[in-house]
């Protein structure tokens, strides 16, 4: 196995395009190194891209946040315009395991490691989030929802390395925001997640809306029929009562030992009415 | 399988060890360094017995590459203690019984000095979260709660 950390995107692209064998990128490495420990991946060749320039930061650009994929959760959480802008994303953020594991994990490598499960995912997709992705055809942008295909597959091309996760500026009179069930309070994967994201008029009526149930499907699952429910409402009891019923219904889940179907449907529900009225009062919703 | 030479900071030293690529920071740390004071629990970022601060954030060393360290700055619980005088954690540690087989205490003492150095006045609630990356299936966590929040108050007042 070879270890090679390069100072460019351009190298970094190259070494994965031109290598034989398994290739990993690392960033946070707090998915790589348990996969690696567990004998699920033997990497013939580990890309370090935490010292290509740019990477580790943060950058707020005319059209928003522009989100290098070795910045750790941690990080992430610390920004304060990010808190500001998308309070839903950079909660789910957060929530991705301890304090030692907010240090090292990226939301790129959350969306790279393609869980059903992964928190960070559904608040990137209501929040419209895009990938920036650079190959060795050059550079494109995908919405973040394109890129899990399956449990543990991306539809990134061999080569092809995500180096930034965009947000755009917030709109006036949106917000965002994340709710997970779990069993504990804290440290541990969704049963099951909702991401909101709500845009209101001047009178509180819903015209914008987007919701993302994760741990619901093999992949995220942005259910366009809640979003025609939300628009056009205020978010009344009538309103959330068929939100609840729409989520519930849009739900592929699996029964596993973390959940049954019955109850990741039931809680589907309950989730998408509660972050809906989180993400409605933070637009300034009444 | 040549080996990857790195050259780092260990608890302020400069330190130059040659590891082999997969090899992990713990294995590094305890199998080539002899500092055996960061101790293995999972091996998989779940219990926080291995926790280490690296460039200022708490992190599991089972989790980083040996070969990540170079040109970073290592903190482990060999850097704590001056000389034979205890950090106020340690010591406060001692007198609340806050440890019965110690194999945790390396790692909660590094994410209490962590915890305290970002937030010198936490609430309970805030040490059971900051520490909540750190199992400990002896004390049922009340005496380190206790002595964490014992030893805050003797920093603050240092």
């Amino acid at each position: 196995m070879r270890y090679i950390r390069p100072l460019s995107m351009e190298d970094a692209v190259g070494l994965i395009a031109g290598s034989t064998g398994t290739a990993a990128i690392l960033a946070g490495g707090s998915d790589l190194l348990v996969r690696m420990k567990g004998g699920f991946i033997e990497p013939d060749l580990i890309v370090d891209i935490k010292a290509i320039e740019g990477l580790s930061e943060i950058r707020e650009t005319a059209e928003g946040f522009s989100i290098g994929a070795a910045v750790s959760c941690a990080v992430l959480g610390e920004n304060t315009a990010l808190q500001e802008g998308w309070p839903g994303v950079v909660e789910a953020a957060r929530l991705i395991g301890s304090k030692q594991i907010q240090g090292r994990c990226t939301i790129v490598g959350n969306l790279c490691n393609a869980s059903p499960a992964a928190d960070s995912v559904p608040a990137l997709v209501v929040a419209g989030a895009q990938a920036s992705i650079v190959g060795p055809k050059g550079r494109r942008t995908a919405p973040v929802e394109t890129l899990p295909v399956g449990p543990g597959k991306t539809s990134l091309a061999k080569g092809e390395i995500i180096e930034a996760i965009l947000l755009a500026n917030r709109l006036p009179r949106s917000g965002d925001a994340y709710l997970r069930f779990i069993p504990r309070t804290e440290m541990d994967i969704a049963v099951v997640s909702t991401g909101v994201n709500l845009r209101l008029d001047e009178e509180g009526v819903i015209v914008g809306a987007r919701l993302a149930l994760g741990a619901a499907a093999p992949t995220v699952l942005l259910v366009e029929d809640a979003a025609e429910v939300l628009i056009g409402s205020k978010l009344d009891e009538g309103t959330l009562e068929k939100l609840a019923k729409v989520c519930s219904g849009a739900c592929r889940p699996i029964d596993d030992k973390r959940g049954t179907v019955e109850f990741r449907r039931k809680v589907a529900g309950v989730l998408a009415r509660r972050a809906a009225t989180t993400a409605y009062i933070r637009a300034g919703g009444k | 399988m040549a080996g990857v030479a790195v050259s780092t900071t260990i608890n302020g030293d400069n330190v130059e060890y040659l590891c082999q690529p997969d090899e992990t920071l713990l294995e590094v740390l305890r199998d080539r360094l002899g500092l055996t004071g960061t101790k293995e629990g999972c091996g998989t970022g779940d219990c926080g017995a291995c926790s280490i601060i690296l460039d200022s954030r708490l992190v599991c060393s089972c989790l980083v590459l040996g070969a990540e360290a170079e040109g970073r700055r290592v903190e482990t619980i060999e850097g704590m203690a001056h000389g034979e005088r205890l950090h106020p954690l340690q010591q406060k540690f001692l007198e609340h019984a806050a440890l019965q087989c110690g194999i945790c205490t390396p790692g909660f003492l590094i994410a209490a000095k962590d915890l305290l150095a970002k937030n010198p006045d936490p609430t309970e609630e805030e040490i059971r979260f900051g520490l909540a990356g750190n199992l400990c299936r002896c004390t049922g966590y009340d005496k380190i709660v206790r002595a964490v929040q014992d030893a805050a108050s003797v920093m603050k007042a240092a």
